[in-house]
């Protein structure tokens, strides 16, 4: 008993874990890319939102989840565009604009939401999963790793995807210089306008996604307002994680554990309020900063627009 | 002969056709002309010196050829034809590669990551063939660069040279350097003239913006020179070649400073005998740590009198600031200790030290000195916030304040529009009368001038210089540090040089002083 | 990323004559008035494509919110935590500090007030029950921030992320307390006990506005007083626009950075006792009405000039409980006045942007 009990725990967690951390994995890659490139973005959560509400819309009249996925992108990339021309094309305060727009698309999607569906809120289908031969016969990590929608193993491949650009490619050097050093990268030819917009607009696909995925996979349904800060996580894991695409993961998935702990407790017949479980990442980080405070660096030119020959 | 005056001779006869050439080019920017119908002809294995003081146009001029600037009017032409020069990416891809006077690499990347940098976005980084390329280049002029090494981590001589192998490598056709020898050793200076020297023989057309005249003369074929945005006179190779070097030196500050002017800057300098007194600013020993690329101070100790400038002689980054900073109390020190009037004022803040009447001129005036979006009113007082009569129980008395700023501004010959102007839209020269009426007001005792000149035009350097003098004639103690050593030979007593946080060496300031203080430097450095 | 606006704003120093001024005046009438009637016309734009007459809406929001005498009486109850809160952000904003974590700062002052408040009112007069409850949330709120300020002051992490951290964690920490601290065991209802309505913060008049919107406006008339016309509020302002400079004047850098940390939250925690101990007597569990993220872009369009937040604040209360009520009865969610919010917000700053590039442009 006492076995079985923690076998349908782990699992529970497992999964939960996932699920949770998928969307704040995404939000957390795509913020990477933004602050690698020089711009904080705080309007992720307003470009979550949105992929959320138009993932959910799309997925509800086509029956298509990836369709859902699609439109989860277009709408974070839209939101994105727009801070992509007043930010890094005008140079408007970041902060400012982003929560502005991060306001202006909670009121958005709550209110189209409301006109379409009034007070229901209906749900999709359950989305199906492709199981990975063997590996999905794992017990616990099985079924609550393996036996997944493919859009799960897409996103953890982004993790290899990012890093390999960082790493590997003359874009990844483009980026990096775009944050730390503009002017270089002016000079050496590459427009500093042109890398940040489309480090912010892809951004804005990433956020989407996750949003569309907390929508579509984890919920299967709207709600108003229910990306509940994830984007803000994602800020705070991108700045955690200081360029490295594999602390995002490890980050989401800690993230992604605590917010599903309750569900999981709930399963082992452990009955803790969700607020102490959801205080606990929260307070991990915190107590990160304290002790490694100092190291928590940022690119040079973060926040900063760039404009040619200024001094 | 030099190498140059060699080169000179055999190309006199043969003037090539011009690679790149600016036709009355003209760039205004809000308030000023910073370029006013210049000419300016860049040919084939020619240096092409560009000479002018701070404010003469000459960085305008660089970011017009460089793309980061277009001009308002007149045409750049590109072997004959008129051609503009939209973006950095353009001038590139016309051959014109730049070195910048303020190092332009990205310090997180490797060296072959910046060399790298602007290649197609979607390719991966071709190390080895970069590696093949850049031995290739570095073999034929002679340069050393350590392709894996952290740019960041480089000393400013060393990035020069990264950045000179990233504009060969783009073939560029003609390389400008834009006062590349500001942050040199002289070894490194001779060293940049006989690799400028190598790139004209390969067929290169080479401008070299400067405003030191002894390095004109000996590397350049071609001199031009500019004043208040225009180009007021140009010596041919021809021409340069049947001067020597005094000749040379007394045309072109002819033309720099105006007809008759002579050297404007030196003055002679006039020996004083002080009367003998207990030191009024004493270091003893003072340390400071250092940082990722930045020298510390170590183990240095001076006296300076009543009345007297101590210079402090050395080539920029050699711990200058941090001495300063040490002794105003911005910077913690290590060991050692500052003294004033022989009491130590270690433990004290800077608010402190500034009332006791040690004061610190800094040479970032608008970064540090000053908060730009303040009017000046409040600049003046900013190192006294909350002090009567200006305050009042923390409340502010704007007509005090108001009085204080209205004196000192006609005082300091400040020219503003007003009191209440943001100090940021003051030129550089008025911003530093603000710096001086704010640091000599009200108990000076013992002032530190960090470059009290540089960036200034030549009314506002004599000015700041008679000031210095003026404060010492009235028993103020001066340390003066500065990179200029005219400067320092015209106004200090003593001149002490500094070379890797350490002083190398204090000489008095008589007749062969130049040449002792330019023994220290060399032998300090290399 | 400098946050000090208001500084370069023009003083009327050169010139002064009378044209100039009222050249300037229409000019700071057309960049603030402007952009609010083209976000209406776009925000009606919206609504008409929801099929809702934007000149009905807009109609009834302003009767409920601002003519309508009980509407009006609401719209100045509901300033009194959003001014509180403005006066936070105008402390921190023009010192350079991005407070982000006013509501955590808030609603565990809330819930401080909230639990204190019931159990003191037995045993001490209600005015000085009253004021313990706001000293005892001024220090819960300050006590919020000193993480993040110490990581700010000496060992220079970003702030924006530590206060967004201790915001979340605030959130559920005070869930955590309500629920298994303070709980009231008297209802089914997760929530403190609740002080009597006879105990709250007394009524201005024979209206039912809450005294907190008095305590409200004297923190924003303070604050920008302060920070204006005071040696204090200087010295905050130069650390906030050049800290080099800050620390070449000699001012203690690391000091301050604490101090306009604990002022900043201490008034969010001000705003927090003022909205349980003014309106609701209790906190219920899992409340959390999120004023900080609408109130940060309220302060900038004020630009940090805590008159002008004064009449945004007002504005915005119109519209959130015109809103309200419109959506019972109009069928639009009050979410519409977040929409109108952010179109608002996001014009000011274009036409702020473009008015700045046409005067470098005719300067030249």
């Amino acid at each position: 008993m006492q076995g079985l009990l923690t076998d349908a725990f782990l699992t529970s967690l497992v999964f939960g874990a996932i699920s949770a951390g998928i969307p704040l994995l995404l939000a957390g890659l795509g913020e990477q890319l933004s602050e690698k490139a020089g711009v904080l973005n705080i309007g992720i959560e307003g470009m979550m939102l949105a992929g959320a509400y138009v993932g959910f819309v799309a997925a509800f009249y086509s029956s298509s989840l990836w369709l859902g996925f699609a439109g989860g992108a277009a709408g974070g990339a839209a939101v994105a565009l727009v801070m992509a021309l007043l930010c890094v094309r005008h140079g408007l305060n970041q902060i400012v604009v982003g929560i502005a727009l991060t306001l202006g698309v909670e009121g958005l999607t709550a209110l189209l939401h409301h006109f379409q569906f009034g007070r229901t809120y209906p749900r999709l289908d359950a989305a199906t999963s492709l199981p990975i031969p063997v590996l999905s016969e794992l017990p616990i990590l099985g079924p609550a790793l393996f036996d997944r929608h493919p859009i799960v193993y897409g996103a953890i491949a982004m993790v290899a995807v990012m890093a390999f650009v960082y790493r590997r490619t003359n874009l990844g050097l483009d980026l990096q210089a775009a944050g730390d050093q503009p002017a270089a990268l002016d000079v050496a030819g590459v427009d500093v306008v042109t890398t940040r917009t489309a480090a912010v607009i892809a951004t804005g696909v990433m956020a989407g996604v996750g949003g569309a995925f907390m929508a579509n996979i984890g919920a299967g349904l709207f709600i108003p307002f229910m990306t509940g800060g994830a984007g803000f996580i994602g800020i705070v894991l991108a700045m955690l994680a200081r360029g490295r695409p594999l602390w995002v993961l490890a980050g989401a998935l800690i993230f992604g554990a605590c917010l599903s702990m309750t569900t999981a407790l709930q399963v082992a017949g452990v009955n803790i309020p969700t607020d102490v479980i959801q205080m606990l990442p929260f307070a991990a980080v915190m107590a990160v900063l304290v002790i490694f405070g100092r190291r928590a660096s940022l690119p040079a030119a973060l926040g900063l627009p760039y404009v040619r020959g200024a001094r | 002969m030099t190498p140059a005056a060699t080169a000179r001779a055999a190309r006199a006869a043969a003037p090539a056709v011009p690679l790149v050439e600016l036709v009355e080019v003209t760039k205004r920017f809000p308030g000023v002309v910073a370029n006013d119908r210049v000419d300016l002809a860049l040919r084939p294995g020619e240096v092409h010196v560009l000479l002018g003081e701070n404010g003469a146009g000459k960085s305008t001029l660089i970011g017009i050829l460089s793309g980061l600037q277009e001009p308002d009017e007149g045409e750049i032409r590109v072997d004959g034809r008129p051609q503009r020069i939209t973006s950095p990416r353009h001038a590139l891809a016309l051959g014109i590669g730049t070195v910048f006077q303020h190092v332009m690499l990205v310090p997180t990347l490797t060296v072959a990551e910046n060399l790298i940098l602007g290649a197609p976005w979607w390719r991966r980084p071709d190390k080895a063939g970069l590696a093949a390329k850049v031995a290739a280049i570095t073999d034929s002029f002679g340069l050393a660069v350590d392709l894996e090494a952290v740019t960041g981590e480089l000393s400013l001589g060393e990035q020069q040279q990264v950045e000179i192998v990233r504009a060969l490598l783009r073939d560029s056709r003609v390389l400008i350097l834009d006062e590349a020898t500001s942050m040199l050793t002289p070894k490194g200076i001779d060293e940049l003239g006989a690799l400028m020297r190598r790139l004209v023989a390969r067929g290169l057309a080479v401008i070299f913006i400067t405003h030191k005249l002894g390095e004109a003369f000996r590397f350049g074929d071609r001199i031009s020179v500019l004043r208040l945005g225009r180009k007021v006179g140009e010596i041919p190779p021809e021409r340069l070649n049947a001067l020597d070097e005094a000749a040379a030196t007394e045309e072109i500050v002819r033309l720099m400073f105006g007809a008759g002017a002579g050297d404007p800057d030196a003055e002679p300098h006039v020996a004083r005998t002080l009367a003998p007194a207990a030191p009024l600013l004493s270091v003893r020993n003072l340390t400071v740590s250092g940082g990722a690329g930045i020298v510390g101070v170590e183990d240095v100790s001076f006296d300076i009198a009543p009345g007297e400038i101590l210079g402090i002689a050395g080539i920029d980054g050699n711990g200058q600031k941090q001495l300063a900073e040490a002794i105003a109390g911005q910077r913690v020190a290590s060991a050692g200790s500052v003294l004033v009037d022989g009491k130590p004022v270690d433990h004290f803040d800077v608010g402190a030290r500034t009332r006791a009447g040690l004061r610190y001129l800094t040479d970032d005036r608008l970064s540090e000195g000053t908060v730009g979006t303040f009017p000046i009113s409040l600049n003046l007082l900013l190192k006294r916030i909350g002090a009567a009569p200006y305050w009042s129980g923390g409340l502010e008395r704007p007509g005090e304040i108001a009085t204080h700023a209205e004196e000192l501004v006609k005082r300091y010959d400040v020219r503003t529009p007003s009191i209440e102007t943001p100090i940021g839209k003051l030129s550089g020269g008025n911003i530093q009368k603000v710096l001086l009426a704010r640091e000599l007001a009200d108990g000076a005792r013992v002032v530190v001038f960090n470059k009290p000149t540089y960036g200034l035009d030549v009314q506002n350097i004599r000015a700041s210089r008679r000031r210095i003098r003026d404060i010492a004639g009235q028993g103020i103690a001066v340390l003066l540090i500065s990179t200029e050593l005219d400067e320092l030979i015209e106004l200090s007593d003593r001149i002490a040089v500094m070379a890797r946080g350490r002083l190398a060496g204090i000489v008095g300031n008589d007749e062969g002083a130049r040449l002792r203080v330019g023994e220290l430097m060399i032998g300090a450095v290399s | 990323m400098s946050v000090e606006t208001a500084d370069t704003a023009p003083r009327g120093a050169d010139g002064g004559r009378r044209g100039e001024r009222s050249a300037a005046l229409t000019r700071i009438l057309l960049l603030s008035v402007a952009p609010i009637l083209a976000a209406l016309v776009i925000a009606g734009g919206i609504l008409l494509a929801l099929g809702v007459d934007p000149l009905a809406y807009y109609g009834f929001v302003l009767e409920r919110g601002l003519f309508n005498g009980l509407g009006l009486q609401q719209t100045l109850t509901r300033m009194a935590p959003l001014l509180l809160l403005a006066a936070s952000l105008i402390v921190a904003f023009r010192a350079g500090i991005w407070n982000l974590g006013i509501d955590g700062q808030f609603l565990l002052a809330a819930v401080a007030a909230g639990a204190l408040a019931p159990a003191l009112i037995g045993s001490l007069p209600g005015w000085l029950t009253l004021v313990l409850c706001f000293v005892a949330a001024a220090a819960v709120g300050a006590l919020w921030s000193v993480v993040p300020a110490l990581l700010r002051a000496y060992q220079g992490v970003n702030e924006i992320i530590t206060t967004l951290m201790m915001t979340f964690l605030g959130v559920s920490f005070a869930n955590v307390l309500v629920k298994l601290l303070f709980l009231d065991p008297g209802t089914t209802v997760p929530q403190t006990r609740t002080l009597p309505v006879a105990d709250r913060l007394p009524r201005l008049l024979d209206t039912t506005v809450s005294s907190g919107l008095l305590i409200g406006l004297v923190a924003v008339i303070a604050v920008h007083l302060m920070m204006t016309k005071t040696a204090f509020g200087l010295k905050l302002r130069v650390v906030g626009a050049n800290p080099r400079a800050a620390v070449h004047a000699g001012l203690p850098v690391a000091k301050l950075t604490v101090a306009v940390f604990a002022i900043s939250a201490a008034l969010a925690g001000l705003a927090g006792a003022v909205e349980i101990l003014g309106v609701h007597g209790n906190v219920r569990a899992d409340w959390n009405p999120a004023y900080g993220l609408a109130v940060v872009p309220l302060v900038f369009l004020a630009r940090l000039n805590g008159f002008a937040a004064i009449a945004y604040v007002f504005a915005f209360s119109v519209l959130s409980i015109g809103g309200e009520s419109a959506a019972r009865r109009l069928g639009v969610p009050h979410f519409f006045t977040l929409v109108l919010m952010a179109i608002i917000l996001i014009l000011l700053a274009v036409v702020e942007y473009v008015d700045h590039k046409r005067r470098a442009a005719g300067k030249a």
